[in-house]
């Protein structure tokens, strides 16, 4: 029945009936939650009760109280943790580019960790960092028993150690882009360097960096957005305590513990403009360099 | 020149041990401690091999006692509809959106492209109060209409994918008088296949290992997935890390067996997924 129709009264029912669902879904839960959440944060609310209206009075608590502010420092390891994460991702892709011995079996091994359940991974390393755990033994066997420490317990320390879980358990994902990436360029172009003498470090830096720019600043923009909103590894390892809170646990903790759905509205909207200006600088650096 | 050769060679292989070994590591002491014993957990080292490899005592009681059917069959039936859903929806937007162009055409592709740019974990408190007003909080909707709702990467995939398909392939269907849904039915979303494949890999890891959506939204014990199921576990069995270790173990082997079965659909897909 529905072919007898004109081409046109189709096309007409095809775009409402394909576009109806996917639309109402996209308003509903991406974009009505933006536009509530910027409402929210101007007021007063504990999720139950009706909504005062206090103005700008949250954004000033988060950008003022220490004790809100604080969690920014701690976003400061994820990034760090980003780079490390990004030049290792890089190093092991371009290795695997070449000629290497049992080259799917390190592959496969360094990739793994991205596919694995967030809530195992965590424990695993709970384990891991346990006093005379994994990581003590393994100090201690190479000689380095003298640096062991409570991984998790000594506030100077707990960060870097959970911004270390995250590189593990991310570094495969951009070592797979990277990889993908590199082995779409032609192997002429190696064989005509190698004739004019380059080595392996100038072929890295004349000819795979500049033809995967695109993809390292699009996997930098996602690791950056990711440092900033770092949650899983603290929230499941220690959820948040000895100084390894992060914007994100501190905005869930507020909302759904403390009851303070104004306060974590306004932080979560200072979090979604970090994130947009650090795309926007990013897209802007990588777009003017080419 | 040959001195060098081989210098380099030694760093190479070297720094790739060292990554293989710090990538296993860690997950090689969860498989030895799934099968030591209480007793034998406490006394041997993290490094040290189990006694036994038959003990799957650890396993059983991590499988019963931490209601672990009840989150492989959630986390399936979870999976399962998501997936379809997020297939269809991607792939009809895509067809629309790139075959037909019409007053609002471009604007309702931004719309999707904006959407890329707000992180989901931002608006989850803003998000909680729609879920719980539409009365979906503690049912099993709540993490399949979110993942439905949010997967904008999936139609981002397929737009990509579809702009690669010939419209002269519709044309000459048209010749034949075939309407405009079995265009889409028997034409594109057959040649679509690579494209699903590469959808199906990326939403089916990030709902499997999901943990926030789940716990947020679905607190309840019936309810419960792979992921929260697992996280239970912290609590009540602090001081029993080989049955912790067992539950760990359980939730990675799917993905273990998934990953040597489709290891090179995965690589593929998440390549074509992400760098596009």
């Amino acid at each position: 029945m529905f072919s007898k129709l004109s081409y046109k009264s189709q096309r007409n029912i095809i775009i409402v009936a394909f576009l109806i669902v996917p639309l109402t879904l996209l308003g509903t839960f991406s974009f009505l939650p933006v536009a509530n959440m910027f409402w929210y944060s101007l007021t007063e609310w504990n999720g139950f009760s009706d909504k005062e209206f206090i103005g700008l009075e949250n954004y000033k608590t988060v950008f003022t109280d220490p004790e809100y502010f604080r969690v920014f420092t701690v976003s400061l390891y994820y990034f760090f943790g980003t780079f490390l994460q990004m030049s290792l991702a890089l190093y092991f892709a371009t290795i695997l580019s070449f000629k290497v011995r049992m080259k799917n079996f390190f592959k496969g091994v360094i990739f793994f960790p991205y596919l694995l359940n967030g809530v195992a991974i965590g424990f695993m390393f709970l384990l891991f960092f346990q006093p005379d755990g994994g990581l003590d033994t393994i100090l201690g066997l190479v000689g380095l028993g003298d640096f062991t420490t409570h991984w998790l317990g000594n506030p100077d320390v707990i960060n870097i150690s959970l911004a270390g879980t995250s590189v593990w358990r991310y570094m495969g994902f951009n070592f797979i882009i990277f990889l993908g990436a590199i082995s779409s360029i032609p192997n002429d172009v190696y064989e005509a360097s190698e004739i004019d003498g380059a080595n392996r470090w100038h072929q890295f830096r004349y000819i795979i960096l500049p033809s995967i720019k695109i993809i390292v600043s699009l996997n930098l923009i996602l690791a950056i957005s990711g440092a900033l909103s770092a949650f899983e590894i603290p929230y499941i390892m220690t959820g948040g305590s000895n100084g390894s809170a992060t914007f994100v646990i501190q905005t869930v903790d507020t909302a759904f513990k403390y009851g303070k759905i104004g306060l974590a509205s306004a932080m979560a909207v200072i979090l979604l403009f970090i994130v947009i200006i650090v795309t926007a600088v990013q897209r802007k650096f990588f777009s003017e360099d080419d | 020149m040959n001195g060098k050769h081989l210098a380099g060679n030694f760093i190479k292989y070297a720094s790739l041990i060292l990554g293989a070994l710090a990538a296993i590591l860690p997950i090689l002491i969860v498989l030895f401690a799934s099968f030591k014993t209480g007793a034998e957990y406490t006394s041997t080292g993290p490094l040290t091999p189990p006694e036994d490899w038959t003990n799957f005592e650890n396993f059983k009681r991590a499988f019963v006692e931490g209601n672990m059917m009840t989150g492989f069959k959630n986390t399936v039936i979870i999976l399962l509809v998501s997936i379809v859903g997020t297939t269809l929806v991607g792939s009809m937007v895509a067809f629309v959106l790139d075959r037909f162009k019409f007053r609002g055409s471009k604007l309702i592709l931004g719309a999707f492209l904006l959407a890329t740019l707000i992180p989901a974990v931002t608006t989850q408190v803003a998000t909680f109060q729609i879920v719980n007003s539409l009365g979906l909080f503690n049912t099993i909707w709540a993490a399949i209409i979110l993942y439905l709702g949010t997967d904008i990467i999936a139609i981002y995939i397929f737009l990509q994918f579809m702009s690669s398909i010939s419209v002269s392939l519709d044309e000459s269907a048209m010749l034949d008088g075939a309407s405009y849904f079995t265009i889409y039915r028997k034409i594109i979303l057959p040649l679509l296949t690579p494209a699903i494949v590469t959808v199906i890999i990326v939403k089916g890891i990030n709902v499997y290992n999901d943990f926030y959506t789940p716990f947020l939204y679905m607190p309840k014990t019936d309810l419960q997935v792979i992921s929260t199921a697992l996280f239970k576990f912290k609590g009540p069995y602090g001081s029993e890390w080989e049955v912790i270790c067992a539950g760990i173990m359980l939730a990675i082997i799917p993905t273990f067996i998934a990953f040597i079965s489709l290891q090179k659909y995965i690589y593929n897909g998440l390549t074509s997924g992400s760098v596009k």
